[in-house]
């Protein structure tokens, strides 16, 4: 969810903005490490693709539908900084262009859905591959499960958020509940989502998951009997 | 969470126009709408005809920018996933509750929903007058002269310039889906869906490959020359921060009148 102004008082809001700033700097200094010039025009790309897939509705029941938050996905992708680059920058646009997310609460946005996100989805996710066997379906699981952990984990930060600057009226244990609870099973939508379309990705071009580099089965040439040719 | 974007986004909200309010720098449109916006976020709730005030100058602002009630209401729709969070907060909050129809409502509730709708609700407005009165390529020029990173910058630019062309692609998968009889109902539709996803993320990274072996080929060397002649004058910077600075002036005036 998109924090609008007015939600969390200014010296909060303020705070965030700076941590924001200083996370965001860290990214670019990460992005530019694994794809110097190249980096511009693939996350703009990315960032295009989870500007797009938002607009995705997955139906649930009854005429509800929910779509991906992406945060995860773009971490796992294209690799955790470029992909909170990508998403931050969608972030910065929805609030300038679309009035989506208040000016003031950018900085709270950008830590909640990009840097958390990515970070969080990232780590459970390298966590993950490294234990499990490899295999396409390790992978997928992986991601699943980075992608359930990433959600609670934004709605965690925005609680803490909300504990310091919160205007609100509900008390910190029910933000606290209310949020994870929510969160938990929007985050059951967003591990299923990640993980199919992590699966396709690798069913076709698994040279293209940045999380996934020298984790899938090498191709084997087998050989076998000539097919005679006519 | 629940509403995402409607509208499409290569349109954005930009509408084309000669105001005053075009005109100026858009660096200069976005400090002051941080700075009237922070004004907003730092009144005290209980000054609440502060934000009768606000709400006059904006529409004064609004009239100048020609931009109509009817655009700026419709384009409010941003704010319904809010809207529902702000609309639990009377029933669940502690403290004294009043009997409104047959609901029982806390008050404190009330106040806080009452004071948190009507701040986002003056972002949300005075945001849709900037993108309203903003070209993206002047915004990006604008945050590029706000030293916005670089990077950043470029990564908009990227962003801003194909979210059309995804979207389009993705709306051509959609309309493909359709023609083979597809309807998604339900999570066990998720699987296709889920390929599809897989299947844009390809068409995009293949075409940012593809961009970019263009953008080489025509000699890029990882800065993009964004023409930025957008210096405002000291009459533009003054006739914008007369927003922030009017505001500043209104909650001075009730902070005073309410001691």
């Amino acid at each position: 969810m998109h924090i609008p102004d007015g939600f969390i008082d200014v010296p909060v809001s303020i705070a965030a903005g700076a941590v924001a700033v200083a996370g965001v700097a860290i990214c670019i200094r990460g992005a530019r490490r694994n794809l110097d010039e190249r980096i511009a025009p693939l996350a703009g790309l990315t960032a295009a693709f989870i500007f797009a897939v938002q607009m995705l509705n997955f139906p649930v029941a009854a005429g509800t539908s929910g779509h991906l938050l992406g945060g995860a996905l773009a971490a796992i992708l294209v690799g955790p900084y470029v992909g909170a680059l990508a998403v931050t920058t969608v972030l910065v646009v929805q609030s300038l262009l679309f009035a989506d997310g208040g000016l003031s609460a950018l900085g709270l946005n950008v830590i909640n859905m990009a840097l958390v996100t990515a970070l969080v989805g990232w780590l459970v996710f390298r966590a993950l591959v490294r234990v499990l066997p490899r295999g396409r379906s390790s992978i997928m699981a992986a991601a699943a499960v980075a992608a359930f952990s990433s959600v609670p984990a934004a709605a965690l930060a925005f609680t803490a958020e909300y504990a310091f600057g919160g205007t609100a009226s509900f008390s910190f244990g029910q933000v606290l509940i209310a949020m994870t609870g929510v969160h938990v099973l929007i985050g059951i939508g967003e591990a299923v989502i990640t993980g199919l379309t992590v699966g396709a990705l690798l069913a076709t071009r698994p040279d293209l998951v940045y999380g996934a580099r020298g984790m899938m089965p090498r191709l084997e040439l087998r050989s076998g009997v000539p097919v005679p040719v006519a | 969470m629940g509403g995402g974007h409607r509208h499409g986004p290569g349109g954005a909200l930009y509408l084309h126009g000669h105001s005053w309010v075009h005109r100026v720098p858009a660096h200069v449109k976005v400090v002051t709408l941080l700075l009237f916006v922070l004004v907003v976020v730092a009144t005290p709730g209980t000054l609440r005809w502060t934000f009768l005030g606000y709400a006059f100058l904006l529409a004064i602002v609004a009239r100048i920018a020609e931009v109509s009630l009817a655009t700026i209401l419709r384009r409010m729709s941003v704010e319904i996933p809010f809207l529902l969070f702000a609309v639990l907060m009377p029933f669940i909050s502690t403290g004294p509750r009043v009997e409104v129809l047959w609901f029982s409502l806390s008050v404190r509730g009330l106040e806080a929903a009452f004071v948190i709708l009507v701040k986002a609700s003056l972002g949300v407005i005075a945001s849709i007058i900037l993108a309203a009165t903003t070209s993206s390529h002047d915004l990006l020029l604008g945050l590029q002269r706000l030293r916005m990173p670089e990077l950043i910058v470029q990564i908009a630019s990227f962003m801003i310039r194909y979210a059309e062309v995804i979207s389009g692609e993705m709306s051509r998968m959609s309309i493909a889906r359709q023609s083979r009889c597809f309807e998604a109902r339900g999570p066990r539709q998720w699987r296709v869906l889920g390929q599809s996803a897989g299947a844009l993320f390809i068409r995009s990274y293949e075409r940012g490959e593809r961009v970019h072996l263009a953008m080489l080929s025509r000699g890029f060397q990882g800065r993009m020359p964004l023409v930025s002649n957008t210096a405002a004058l000291p009459a533009q910077w003054w006739l914008a921060l007369t927003l922030p600075l009017a505001a500043a002036l209104v909650l001075l005036i009730s902070w005073r009148a309410a001691r």
